[in-house]
């Protein structure tokens, strides 16, 4: 294989890896923002659980710039399609997401109860909205949407707003939406006592084996549907062009790669043992082990999607030729090279102080804490 | 509905907006950040529990304006990609690239040790939280110098080629789009820029403290430290300021036009416009106070070099447009078919000048058919806006001016240990805090408006850089925009002159009211 080609790979496995870092760091505290008014019922319950992700949702939220970063560098076309075409999508998932920054640092600086009030709603919605958004953008790829180029490369998506929220998309939300919880309620658990952390247990073991029904029945589905197939001239090492090509629909193509290579099934497989036996130790009280089976459980359902899809990123349903691949939309060959550089030394680097942060807070926060420091949120 | 020429506008206003906003936030983290580590080093140094007092309070506001800053800063990081399609896939390959190093080598640091700070006065050592908070200090201003380095590829580009494979252009040197100059230049400056910001803001703040006789060792140490920290920083930012006048001098002469107001080219050394009124349809100024001779020196740094005005800029476009008309016509051809080899030699011979017949296809969709009249218009869209650059420029150097002035008066009462006797200095102090924030708006307005009409310079018009969307959703977003971040910044303001009325003595938080 050419270095290109494979430099092509090995970025679709980093933004693999930076949706999962996404999807474990900030759906957790997304988990717990929008359980929030069912973790805590009185105030000072609800600022514990707050200041539990308190020192650490700034880093985490850091997961979802780099990734629009990543994309835009190394996956400009996508970057482009995609953000443009589901235009009011994207504003609804940036304007929930902004209330979420202005609700740690602003709700516990006043002692008004419908201040509070107010910000844990936002709070809801900033955890509920964005995760629905973000589960059903990825079924959205898996249907493909309507989007086609003009001679300049203009990309022009032809559908409306409303039909990106179809039932199989709004599926794909939710089980994102319910990984979300468990990876919150793992983390409220870990750092939770007394009745805080029974909900948070009970609101895990719940969370985990839904999703896990979701994946099925989306798992289904997505056998019934038309996949996307390369028929010519999609050439691995080939310019960032995507007019020059020919893709056919084909019903249950997106099973094609598993049956090609069997091995890819241990990837669906590692989502259920994870989430089962993530619910179950949630009922044995071993909340991280949980929370760490919660980050496989990620790894297993967004390699299974990455795995289906592979090579195709992003397919257009209007006009499959011009679909976005892995060889076709991604950065010239000496930018992945420069950016596979940067994060060869700086993804090291970013896991070691990321850690250090996380172990220099361990421990419970319970309520009493919170009121005796005047830092916390 | 798709009316590309509303759509761009639209764009353009929410791209402007929602940038000039964020950039409210922006300068204060960046300063005082410095200013937070400096008080904190001095408490770690000499264990005086005055200086800890100092950094947690000013620590305190500091994360009221970070919180928005941050959330501020989400939405651009997804602008390009929602309203800038066609730019972004066009430049992706080269802008995108310090986009994501800056979240991987800035925002990382940055969000992650911000927590730290806030919450790990008690989970660590003094000399471990002091290193925290120079974490947080460098990742704030290493964001600014990529974010920068993106910017300066617009205004400037360096380190890339359009290749008409791809229909984009193409990284070919990493290390000329990192240490492009105007990049370099516009980061210090806009860095100490934030340090002024911050300086004059706890100057401030300090100031109207010290009149009402509150908190008075903290205020006067607080006041003491910013107007030193804050003298220095001015002086950086103006002489930083002059240098990069100078580079985008000679790399965007229609930016200098429109900084000087200088429609005609003079025979050098031609005049200073201390005054003007131009009139951007008439391309002249209505009115103009003058200082012969005083252009020329300041801008080339000799007495005999010639600067271009509104005319020279706008032959010299014409000229562009012509010769780059055959390469925008052979890109056509190799879109369908890469492997012409005539079209592919007719690119290359005129690729140098295809940015200029793009700014002409706005008015001649059909080059062949380009008109002397098509001409014309386009080569009058080479030059910005006028009034507002000559305008927005003329009071940023001014608030820079004022500023120094300000804290060198500041730092001269406060070494002399007077400052609390100044009254009038005192009540100066606070009327002074919103000159740092015009300055920077201004600043911007300068930069990026005097950019026009390009997105990157001399390469892509902004009339093709805007996503294909519909007018409707233009207007469903920007007023989303508007809705959202006023009330936003009215909670800000709020919290943030709250929490100042009520100093450092109570600055816990509140239990819940019952």
């Amino acid at each position: 294989m050419e270095l290109y080609a494979i430099l092509k790979v090995i970025w679709w496995l980093l933004l693999g890896v930076l949706l999962i870092g996404l999807a474990v760091m900030v759906g957790m505290d997304m988990g717990i923002g929008a359980a929030l008014r069912y973790f805590g019922r009185t105030d000072s319950e609800r600022r514990a659980v707050l200041n539990m992700i308190g020192p650490h949702w700034d880093g985490n939220q850091v997961w979802f710039i780099l990734g629009g970063g990543a994309i835009f560098a190394a996956w400009p076309t996508i970057y482009a399609t995609a953000f443009s075409g589901l235009y009011v999508v994207m504003l609804l998932l940036l304007w929930s997401m902004i209330i979420r920054p202005l609700g740690f640092e602003y709700r516990s600086k006043l002692p008004s109860p419908s201040w509070r009030s107010l910000w844990d709603w936002g709070l809801f919605v900033s955890g509920l909205l964005p995760m629905v958004i973000f589960g059903a953008a990825i079924g959205n790829m898996l249907l493909g949407v309507p989007f086609h180029f003009d001679w300049k490369l203009d990309s022009w998506y032809t559908g409306s707003f409303i039909s990106l929220f179809n039932p199989f998309a709004i599926l794909c939300g939710l089980m994102s939406l319910s990984l979300a919880l468990y990876q919150g309620s793992a983390m409220v658990m870990s750092r939770g006592e007394g009745v805080v952390r029974e909900r948070a247990r009970r609101l895990g073991t719940w969370a985990g084996p839904v999703a896990l029904v979701l994946f099925t029945v989306g798992g289904l589905w997505v056998a019934r549907l038309p996949g996307y197939v390369v028929t010519a001239g999609d050439d691995p090492a080939g310019p960032a062009m995507p007019l020059h090509k020919t893709v056919e629909m084909v019903t249950g193509a997106w099973l094609h790669n598993f049956s090609a290579h069997p091995v890819l099934w241990l990837v669906p497989a590692l989502a259920y043992v994870s989430l089962l036996l993530g619910a179950w130790s949630l009922r044995r009280g071993w909340s991280h082990f949980a929370w760490w089976l919660g980050a496989l459980g990620w790894i297993g359902t967004i390699g299974t999607v990455g795995a289906a899809m592979f090579p195709f990123m992003m397919p257009s349903s209007s006009d499959p030729s011009q679909s976005l691949t892995v060889w076709d939309s991604s950065s010239s060959q000496l930018t992945l090279l420069w950016m596979l550089g940067w994060t060869i030394v700086f993804v090291p680097i970013v896991l070691v102080y990321t850690s250090w942060a996380f172990w220099i807070m361990r421990g419970k926060v319970t309520p009493a804490q919170v009121e005796g420091d005047d830092h916390a949120y | 509905m798709h009316n590309l020429q509303t759509v761009v506008e639209l764009s353009r206003w929410q791209f402007a907006a929602t940038a000039l906003y964020h950039f409210l936030f922006v300068p204060l983290t960046l300063g005082l950040t410095f200013l937070l580590a400096a008080m904190e080093t001095v408490y770690v140094t000499t264990g005086r529990q005055i200086y800890k007092d100092m950094a947690r309070f000013w620590g305190k506001l500091f994360g009221i304006n970070f919180a928005l800053g941050v959330a501020t800063g989400l939405t651009m990081e997804f602008q390009f990609g929602t309203n800038w399609a066609q730019y972004s896939r066009f430049v992706g390959d080269v802008f995108g690239a310090p986009l994501a190093i800056e979240g991987l080598m800035a925002f990382f640091l940055e969000s992650t040790f911000v927590g730290l700070m806030f919450f790990g006065w008690d989970r660590m050592s003094r000399g471990k939280h002091l290193l925290v908070t120079y974490m947080v200090a460098l990742g704030s201003n290493l964001s600014a110098l990529w974010i920068l380095i993106a910017n300066g590829f617009m205004q400037s580009p360096h380190g890339a080629v359009f290749d008409p494979a791809t229909m984009r252009m193409q990284l070919t040197s990493f290390t000329d789009l990192m240490f492009n100059r105007d990049a370099q230049a516009k980061f210090v400056h806009t860095s100490i820029a934030g340090y002024v910001t911050a300086a004059v803001f706890v100057a401030g703040v300090s100031g109207w403290y010290m009149l009402r006789n509150r908190h008075m060792e903290l205020a006067k140490r607080s006041f003491r430290m910013a107007v030193l920290f804050g003298v220095f920083a001015s002086i950086g930012v103006i002489s930083l300021g002059d240098a990069l006048g100078f580079i985008d001098g000679r790399a965007q002469p229609a930016k200098l036009v429109a900084m000087e107001a200088m429609w005609r080219t003079r025979t050098p050394p031609a005049g200073f416009n201390v005054i003007a009124f131009p009139s951007q349809k008439q391309q002249r100024n209505l009115y103009a106070l003058k200082i012969p001779k005083l252009l020329t020196p300041l801008v080339t740094r000799t007495m005999d070099t010639a600067i271009p005005g509104a005319d020279a800029v706008e032959r010299r476009a014409m000229v562009r447009m012509r010769n780059g008309i055959p390469a925008v016509l052979a890109l056509k051809t190799l879109s369908a078919d890469p492997t012409n080899q005539a079209a592919l030699a007719q690119f290359t011979a005129h690729e140098k000048d295809m940015g200029y017949a793009l700014l002409l296809e706005r008015y001649a969709p059909d080059l062949n058919a380009a008109t002397p009249a098509d001409y014309k218009r386009a080569a009058r869209d080479v030059i910005p806006n006028v009034a507002v650059i000559f305008w927005s420029f003329r009071i940023m150097v001014l608030a820079g001016f004022a500023m120094l002035f300000f804290l060198g008066l500041g730092t001269f009462c406060s070494l002399n240990n007077k400052v609390q006797d100044r009254r009038w200095l005192l009540r100066l102090a606070p009327w002074f805090i919103p000159v740092p924030y015009i300055a920077c708006e201004a600043g911007w307005l300068v930069a990026e408006m005097g950019r026009q009409p390009w997105t990157v310079y001399g390469v892509l018009p902004t009339w093709m850089s805007a996503s294909t969307q519909s007018v409707g959703y233009m207007v469903f977003s920007l007023t989303g925009f508007v809705l959202i971040y006023s009330a936003f910044i009215a909670v800000e303001a709020y919290l943030m002159i709250k929490f100042i009325r009520k100093g450092p003595d109570d600055a816990a938080v509140p239990a819940l009211a019952h």
